[in-house]
């Protein structure tokens, strides 16, 4: 009894905010097939955004609001790409390696920053997310074909500056819906699950078998896959579920990536480099003592976030298919922070866990709380603004539960 | 040469960049042959109307609690006591003091429950009180949206609901306070009212940090524990601060508004807080020693900055938003400034 009531209470807030999405999906009156595809989505997009927080938290640096630099860093490839007129997967390769130099330099730059006001990272990284934004619209709307000449569609009329809006159609879906031997491979929703089924049952495998250790775990976790792949192919038959299948679409891909980049972030936390960042996390003054470089392992850990950040803005764009040039990095830190404190995170501690969890719950409410609006009060407006209320509240209480925690360490370690 | 450098540290970098960029921007206006006086009377104008959010930023750096982020919750009290004045119907001098009287009042309530929730989370009130501030904006919205206002001028004309995006003051107290006493030196019209106003709480604001509370307040924001030890009641002292600075927030929002003619409801008040803050760390301010002067130089460099560049940004670059981007770079560049000259922990 007194465990159940442990975890219920340490895992509050993704209950609570659970809670509040099953009572907006039964409000919004919308059915699940809907929210399900929007859901699936909004997930695509926005997952490798969110997990983009994960090492700087581990490296004791709190919640990096600066991703909004490399989200700009994202769209800059994108912008480059399309001026450049490659289309496709051709065009996504080419921007996120355009977008990965552009966010080392970005990265550097922000991590040498945060290295100057150590204790107060995050509202500095807060801060120069609006400073870089300053930046980033002088470049396109001034530098681009004021200085720089350059002849392309997006450019506004005037030959300076590009336009607000850059349409991606040529790439649209060209990760989501990677061409494998001419197959495709954003596939319906059961196809998906079976897929992932039998991916995860391999997956397990190969991993006890390099581990030599069969145990019982490893039969539930088979048996999970089996009952999931099973379900998926009878219900893939039942006409019941028609809509559902022509509705939502699983991209393969992008979820093959995700999975990738969270074995990469945990094997990397295993590393050299991510001890000494998670020393330093737990206490800089110590790992700075034991011959850790800490400026410079910070340095890095800001890197990689901003990195991935810019990845994750190029998926979300390929889904989306137009591209707002000027505004659509400028919630990102917010949001994804959001996200990924109602998944339970604190200032202190994330996990990949967490980071997928809090993107379900966050984007599941996006969704439904306009809609459930709509139908309360004939107007949409006030979900939305009920959901940036929330948002907003939810990082700032999160915050000052961060500060309580740290308080009654300090007197705990002082009594 | 040490001494160039000495001085050059202690006038400060950015003032130095923001003043040639001042000049720059200057003879720029002169040679696209720019209508000098207009130029001037606009810059004059816009540094009354702001100069008060900059003094709000003193009493929160005062006790030691940072820039007040959140001054948008004191902007929204502001607000809500002006468009209450509208919604009675009164005008001219009647319905501006209401609106005065009401925000101050509204402020200062809401301000103690801030201030309390600040003292709460010593130490990081800056970054909580930045999201405090934005979730409060849009609690407001949807007050807004459903607030039984019933004055036409607010409410939006179709639908019979709700507070429009934009209340215009032009039937009530536009320019009142700009056009009182008012005169013209070769073609240069002096607010005067706006200025004896802004300037007689500048020196209001200027006697208390002289006074005997003020004089506790500043010894709370620079040495906690010290003024704790010699029976101070620092929390009392923060949230004095803490609540005049809403306080003040809220007065400078409807002094704003009778100087720009609207009421910006819903999402305005979500990014006001930052030129403010620009203005006063310019003028001089650090996180440990403020005075009522900084907040003026600052006010009148930043403002004459930005208003001076849009004309001459905009026959650069036609119907573009230049001067809005620089407002962001500048803004934002000063405070970044600022928060890294704060310096952190060493190691």
């Amino acid at each position: 009894m007194k465990q159940v009531k442990h975890i219920l209470m340490s895992n509050m807030v993704p209950i609570l905010f659970g809670v509040l999405c099953v009572i907006g999906v039964i409000l919004s009156g919308t059915p699940l097939s809907t929210i399900l595809s929007d859901l699936v989505n909004r997930f695509d997009r926005n997952i490798l955004l969110v997990l983009s927080l994960i090492i700087p938290v581990s490296c004791g640096m709190g919640m990096n609001f600066g991703i909004v630099l490399g989200a700009m860093c994202g769209q800059l490839g994108l912008i480059s790409v399309t001026i450049m007129g490659l289309s496709g997967i051709q065009g996504i390769l080419v921007a996120a390696v355009i977008a990965m130099v552009a966010a080392i330099i970005c990265g550097f730059l922000a991590g040498k920053i945060l290295n100057r006001t150590k204790g107060q990272e995050m509202i500095t990284s807060m801060i120069v997310g609006y400073f870089s934004n300053g930046i980033y619209q002088f470049i396109f709307l001034f530098v681009v074909g004021g200085i720089i000449k350059v002849q392309s569609d997006i450019i506004l009329s005037g030959g300076v500056g590009i336009k607000n809006t850059v349409p991606l159609d040529s790439m649209q879906y060209a990760l989501d819906n990677l061409k494998f031997f001419g197959m495709d491979t954003r596939v319906d929703l059961f196809t998906g699950i079976l897929f992932f089924a039998v991916f995860f049952a391999v997956f397990f495998l190969i991993r006890a078998a390099l581990a030599r250790s069969f145990g019982k775990t490893l039969v539930v976790k088979l048996a999970v896959c089996l009952v999931l792949a099973v379900a998926a192919v009878v219900m893939g038959r039942m006409p019941s579920m028609m809509v559902t299948k022509m509705l939502v679409r699983i991209p393969i891909p992008t979820f093959l990536l995700t999975i990738v980049v969270c074995l990469l972030i945990q094997s990397f936390m295993k590393t050299k480099l991510g001890q000494d960042m998670r020393a330093i996390g737990h206490d800089r003054e110590v790992a700075g003592a034991s011959g850790i470089k800490v400026d410079r392992t910070r340095i890095i850990a800001v890197i990689i976030s901003t990195v991935l950040a810019a990845w994750g803005q190029i998926i979300f764009y390929q889904n989306l298919g137009t591209m707002d040039a000027y505004y659509g990095h400028e919630k990102v830190g917010t949001f994804c922070v959001a996200a990924i404190l109602i998944g339970g995170a604190s200032v202190k501690k994330a996990t990949i866990g967490q980071a997928v969890l809090g993107t379900v719950l966050f984007h599941l409410l996006f969704n439904v709380s306009p809609l459930a609006s709509q139908k309360l009060f004939n107007n949409s407006m006030v979900g939305g603004y009920f959901r940036m209320t929330l948002c907003y509240a939810v990082i700032a209480i999160a915050l000052m539960l961060h500060v309580f925690e740290t308080r009654a360490k300090d007197k705990e370690l002082r009594q | 040469m040490d001494a160039v450098k000495r001085n050059i540290r202690q006038f400060g970098m950015p003032r130095i960049i923001i003043i040639a960029f001042i000049v720059v921007i200057l003879i720029g206006a002169v040679l696209e042959g720019q209508d000098m006086a207009a130029l001037i009377s606009d810059s004059l104008v816009r540094v009354g109307q702001n100069m008060m959010l900059a003094v709000a930023m003193l009493p929160c750096i005062l006790v030691g609690a940072g820039l007040n982020m959140g001054l948008a919750v004191g902007i929204v009290c502001g607000l809500l006591g002006g468009l209450l004045s509208v919604q009675f119907g009164l005008v001219s001098w009647s319905g501006f003091l209401v609106a005065v009287v009401l925000s101050l009042v509204l402020g200062g309530l809401v301000g103690i429950v801030y201030g309390r929730l600040m003292n709460m989370v010593k130490g990081s009130e800056m970054l909580i009180g930045n999201y405090m501030g934005s979730a409060v904006v849009y609690l407001m919205c949807m007050f807004w949206f459903a607030a039984p206002f019933t004055n036409p001028t607010i409410i939006w004309p179709m639908g019979g609901s709700g507070v429009r995006t934009t209340v215009p003051v032009s039937d009530y107290y536009e320019k009142i306070l700009n056009n009182f006493l008012s005169f013209q030196i070769g073609g240069v019209t002096i607010p005067t009212g706006l200025f004896l106003f802004v300037f007689l709480v500048c020196f209001v604001v200027y006697l208390f940090t002289k006074s005997r509370t003020g004089t506790i307040l500043r010894v709370a924001g620079n040495n906690p524990s010290y003024a704790a030890m010699s029976g101070v009641n620092v929390n009392r002292a923060r949230l004095i601060g803490i609540a005049l600075s809403t306080m003040l927030g809220a007065l400078g929002i409807v002094i704003y508004a009778q100087s720009y003619g609207f009421y910006q409801t819903y999402e305005g008040p979500l990014t006001m807080a930052f030129t403010p803050m620009a203005a006063i760390l310019l003028g001089g301010a650090t996180m440990r020693n403020v005075k009522i002067r900084h907040a003026i130089i600052g006010s009148f460099l930043i403002q004459t900055l930005l208003t001076t560049a849009l004309p001459v940004c905009n026959q650069l670059f036609p119907e573009s938003n230049l001067s809005e981007v620089f407002r962001i770079i500048i803004s934002n560049g000063i405070i970044l400034y600022a928060l890294s000259q704060a310096g952190g922990e060493s190691r």
